[in-house]
């Protein structure tokens, strides 16, 4: 038997936490090498797996599946496959910069604690194929993240954190529902009772109209957790009340699982219902985006700004996702992991931000460019990276569903393209005032980037600009499962994908 | 003279499937006659003679359990008691609440120097009657059991001798537990009276044969509806809730404990064996019924939780919506023509389990909390206890976060068993339903752990746990993960329910 590596990824980092909670408080460097350990330990286990990864397979690979709890018909069941494969490595690599970049203000060890459940459980979330396992992670995230935000972020932190708790509970309710009646509706077609997802997506066969509303249920959860106009009034506050850290992991890879869990868990298990209910999920999708970018625009808070630009680029995602084409799903997924690179490391510079002057309000901060240029050149390529600009990764995401939506959600593209345009004004502008001109008084003693900051948001700008010049490595292992996804959403409804052949 | 002796049999008795009862009595009798006859005891030697007699009627009543293997369901003292893997395992339950409950209530007493034989002893008179309600197969027996399990929990109630809130509390429950003991007997003589019997095997023969004539008798539905309000009374369901928060409040800390353990499970179980072995054929009248009061218990506990400022109160409510979850299950269990109908039952009796060591945990945890007097309840009373009592204040994390129903905590495991009964019985409003207010309750556990852990410390008082609540503390909060973690360590009892 070979080495179960994803069990590791979720163990690692779980082990890790318990080892730093028996640590002495008082010990703060030996609780961050052993949070360091364990999370490099999971980030290079990730990065073997990507290695190992077997370009051009669309099943899932690395399955390790246990029993778990006989009893209801639930098993400890991973894998892993083109559409996860590059989240799992983002979340490995993402936790050990988090971790060994950004120091808490206080509580170093409970800090750290928390950080690695929540790795362990956003691990989970993406390698989980079993529907109970799944909803497990899925909803033990938000304690580590409740904690982080409610502990170490700024003013409004409880509120905020209170807030992100129980918006994303009363989705997942629904969703825990939708769960159980799948599981208990798909009896009948499988044989037993079984949360596995495979067996469920493959031997079920709801009627359109059961279909549908266990696709309701599930798109509930994921819609707030995306989040998806209208249920993001949690995110703003979330994102600017979170500690820096807190904001690079949610933007990172917390809104990813929703997403995620739109392409494994609705378009996978209900097909038919997704392509019903496509035209309102396109339509939330680019409100979401014009909606985010104009609200982005008025923001006088750098970091609710690139809060708000989040709602917009997931929109891009949901859209890439429910245009139902290889090219838009490749494309939204291939944006996931962009977002999460270029968002991340956006959050991280308005931390820097925040350290240096204590404010984010963009009126109060001026001319930074004149005394920290090498700061402002990062800012400037993550920002360009964000906007899509060709040549940095944020475009080949973002081109890839427009081009690919274009064929079957038409007038939507249309509409989100002004969503593009609207980006270069948001973030150009907001650079413009925050870096351009005379620095005043107060900006004048702007510190310029520390070697430290500068190791960090290199490993950021390196992978920025490598799948922009080159996605070709990471489109090649996404592409078979997005296929395969797809044929079995034309074997199960009767949605055909237009025949283009574009670029191939 | 001799004659009319030799006519009276007495029914044949097996005294060991009683002896959970035996032994439990036998502490009874120690207690109070051991106790009044020698002098004061050391400390927290009258807790721990409870505490074993509990450990030793848990012990029994799992040796039963394994003696019953495969067997079908039989009657005891001349169908008086049921003896079947139903009644044992709430018995065990019950055992096992009480002695989780005797230990929060020995390192209380001798806190507040009133230790003594009597509480314990009223403790174990609880558990009786409980165990007596949850294996009664004739309803006046049922009946019997609950009023031990009620005079004892008036009694202790009012216990306390130096708060004032005690002694009203108690009246309060006595003349409320009073009048619903009576619709409780009213109902019981309504239901006699339309089938001619208070056996519950009886009952379901005697309604079964009644099938084909159509509807039910008025005197039955009646009796059905005072059945209802009468347990309604002692689970606490909306609209029978009011005396709830003012009991729980009032009462000594670890007696509130107890009487979200003992006295929930004892009185549902009850309630389960009432209506889905009694009543079965008749739930197409009753169940429409429960699942209104299931939803606006559920609602109406979840909401009103929220705006508590006092924890006792707040968890009194809290335990009002964890009745209405409950109650899905028992429409679940209702549904006699699905094969899922069991799952219910299994749901219900898991459920109640959990919860148990759930609540004896939060409120083992507010006693130690609430200091000396056992008077600082409020919510302000936990400010900064997560940097003042790390340890503490994690463990009542974890069992905040299990009733909210997190995942990996045995309150998840609970809710799921529910879910999962009402959605196999296609009960899907009631489902939805019942996880929005698990919503809306998890916004009270979060104010408490925010005042725990996110607020800054206004009193830095000093928290001394004995060891016997920290003995019942940990192997609650224990218990909770572990469960969490590993269901099939209960499921695999629960599921052959």
């Amino acid at each position: 038997m070979s080495i179960p590596i994803l069990t590791l990824l979720v163990l690692v980092p779980l082990v890790g936490a318990t080892v730093a909670s028996f640590l002495a408080k008082s010990n703060e460097l030996l609780v961050k090498n052993v949070a360091l350990v364990s999370s490099i330990a999971t980030g290079l286990l990730s990065v073997w797996m990507l290695i190992k990864f077997p370009t051009g397979s669309a099943g899932f690979e690395f399955v390790s599946k246990y029993s778990w709890v006989s009893e209801w018909g639930i098993s400890w069941h991973l894998g892993v496959d083109g559409i996860s494969l590059f989240l799992v490595v983002l979340t490995g690599i993402l936790f050990p910069l988090v971790i060994a970049g950004i120091d808490p203000h206080h509580d170093h060890k409970q800090y750290l604690v928390w950080m690695l459940v929540l790795e362990a459980g956003v691990m989970g979330s993406f390698l989980s194929l079993d529907l109970f396992l799944f909803f497990v992670f899925f909803e033990i995230v938000l304690v580590p993240m409740y904690f982080l935000i409610g502990n170490w972020g700024y003013d409004q932190r409880v509120y905020a954190a209170t807030k992100f708790f129980i918006y994303t509970m009363a989705g997942s309710a629904f969703m825990l529902v939708g769960i159980v009646a799948t599981a208990f509706l798909a009896r009948r077609d499988i044989g037993h009772l079984s949360f596995d997802l495979i067996e469920i997506a493959e031997k079920s066969n709801f009627s359109s109209s059961t279909g549908r509303w266990l696709f309701v249920g599930f798109v509930i959860a994921f819609a707030v957790k995306v989040p998806l106009f209208p249920l993001h009034t949690w995110l703003p506050d979330a994102h600017t009340q979170a500690p820096t850290g807190g904001s690079v992991i949610l933007a990172g890879v917390l809104l990813k699982m929703g997403t995620y869990g739109m392409l494994r868990f609705g378009v996978y298990l209900f097909p038919e219902a997704a392509v019903w209910a496509k035209p309102v999920l396109l339509t939330l999708a680019v409100i979401g985006i014009i909606y985010g970018a104009i609200a982005a625009t008025m923001q006088k808070d750098l970091k609710r700004l690139v809060a708000y630009s989040s709602v917009a680029h997931l929109g891009f995602i949901v859209l890439g996702t429910f245009a139902l084409t290889n090219q838009a799903i490749t494309g939204g997924v291939m944006q996931m992991v962009n977002h999460g690179i270029s968002t991340g490391a956006l959050f991280l510079m308005v931390g820097m931000i925040y350290e240096r002057r204590h404010t984010r309000v963009i009126a109060e901060l001026k001319g930074i460019q004149a005394v920290a240029p090498i700061f402002a050149g990062f800012f400037m390529l993550v920002m360009l990276s964000s906007i899509g600009l060709p040549g940095l990764n944020g475009f080949v995401g973002e081109f890839l569903i427009l081009i690919g939506s274009f064929s079957t959600a038409r007038w939507w593209v249309v509409a989100a393209t002004t969503g593009v345009i609207l980006a270069a004004l948001y973030l150009l502008w907001a650079y413009q005032r925050v870096f351009h001109g005379e620095p005043d008084e107060a900006n004048k003693s702007f510190a310029e980037i520390t070697k430290r900051e500068a190791m960090l948001l290199s490993v950021f700008v390196a992978a920025i600009v490598f799948t922009g010049v080159y996605p070709k490595p990471m489109l090649n292992r996404i592409e078979p499962s997005v296929k395969s996804l797809l044929e079995h959403v034309e074997s199960r409804s009767n949605y055909k994908q237009p025949e283009i052949k574009a670029g191939e | 003279m001799m004659l009319a002796a030799n006519m009276f049999v007495g029914p044949e008795i097996d005294w060991f499937k009683i002896s959970p009862l035996l032994v439990m009595l036998g502490g009874v009798l120690l207690l109070i006659l051991g106790g009044s006859l020698t002098p004061q005891w050391k400390k927290g030697a009258y807790g721990l003679v409870g505490a074993l007699t509990a450990v030793g009627a848990a012990v029994s009543t799992a040796l039963l359990w394994r003696d019953l293997g495969e067997s079908s369901p039989s009657t005891l003292l001349a169908n008086a008691l049921t003896f079947s893997k139903f009644t044992m395992f709430a018995t065990f339950s019950i055992a096992i609440a009480t002695l989780l409950a005797i230990l929060v209530t020995s390192g209380f007493l001798v806190r507040e120097n009133e230790d003594g034989p009597e509480i314990f002893a009223l403790i174990l008179c609880a558990a009786i009657g409980g165990m007596v309600m949850v294996q009664a197969n004739d309803l006046i027996v049922m009946f019997l059991g609950l009023e031990t399990l009620s005079l004892a929990f008036y009694l202790l109630t009012a216990s306390s001798r130096s708060r004032s809130a005690s002694g009203e509390a108690g009246l309060k429950y006595f003349v409320l537990g009073g009048f619903a003991s009576a619709f409780f007997l009213y109902g019981v003589a309504l239901v006699f009276g339309a089938t001619g019997s208070t056996n519950i095997d009886a009952i379901a023969a005697s309604l079964s044969k009644d099938m084909v004539l159509g509807g039910s008798s008025a005197m039955l539905l009646a009796g059905i509806a005072l059945l209802l309000v009468g347990f309604g009374f002692k689970v606490s369901l909306v609209p029978f809730h009011t005396w709830t928060a003012d009991v729980y409040q009032g009462a000594p800390t670890p007696i509130t404990a107890l009487m979200g353990s003992v006295g929930k499970t004892a009185a549902f179980v009850a309630l389960l064996r009432v209506f889905t072995d009694a009543l079965s054929s008749r739930s197409d009248d009753w169940r429409p019924v429960v699942f209104v009061l299931a939803v606006l218990t559920l609602v109406v506990g979840s909401v009103l939780a929220v705006v508590q400022t006092d924890v006792k109160r707040m968890l009194a409510y809290s335990s009002i919506s964890h009745a209405g979850f409950i109650l899905v299950g028992l429409v679940a269990a209702g549904h006699s023509a699905s094969a899922d109908a069991g799952l219910g039952t299994s749901g219900t009796l898991s459920y109640l389990f959990i919860y148990s060591i759930l609540v004896i945990g939060t409120l083992g945890i507010v006693s130690v909390v609430a200091g000396k007097g056992d008077n600082e309840t409020s919510l302000s009373a936990f400010k900064g206890l997560g940097k003042s009592n790390p340890v503490l204040a994690m463990g009542m994390t974890v069992l905040l976060l299990a009733q909210a129903g997190v995942p990996l905590t045995s309150g998840f495991i609970a809710k799921f068993g529910i879910i999962r009964a009402a959605v196999s019985t296609e009960s899907y409003t009631l489902a939805v339903v019942a996880m929005l207010a698990a919503v809306i309750a998890a916004f009270l556990y979060l104010r408490i752990m925010v005042s725990m852990w996110l607020s800054e410390g206004t009193n830095s008082r000093d928290i001394s746990v004995a060891l016997s609540t920290r003995l019942a503390i940990g192997l609650c909060v224990g218990a909770t993960v572990l469960i969490g973690f590993f269901p099939s360590l209960l499921l695999q009892f629960t599921n052959q329910l």
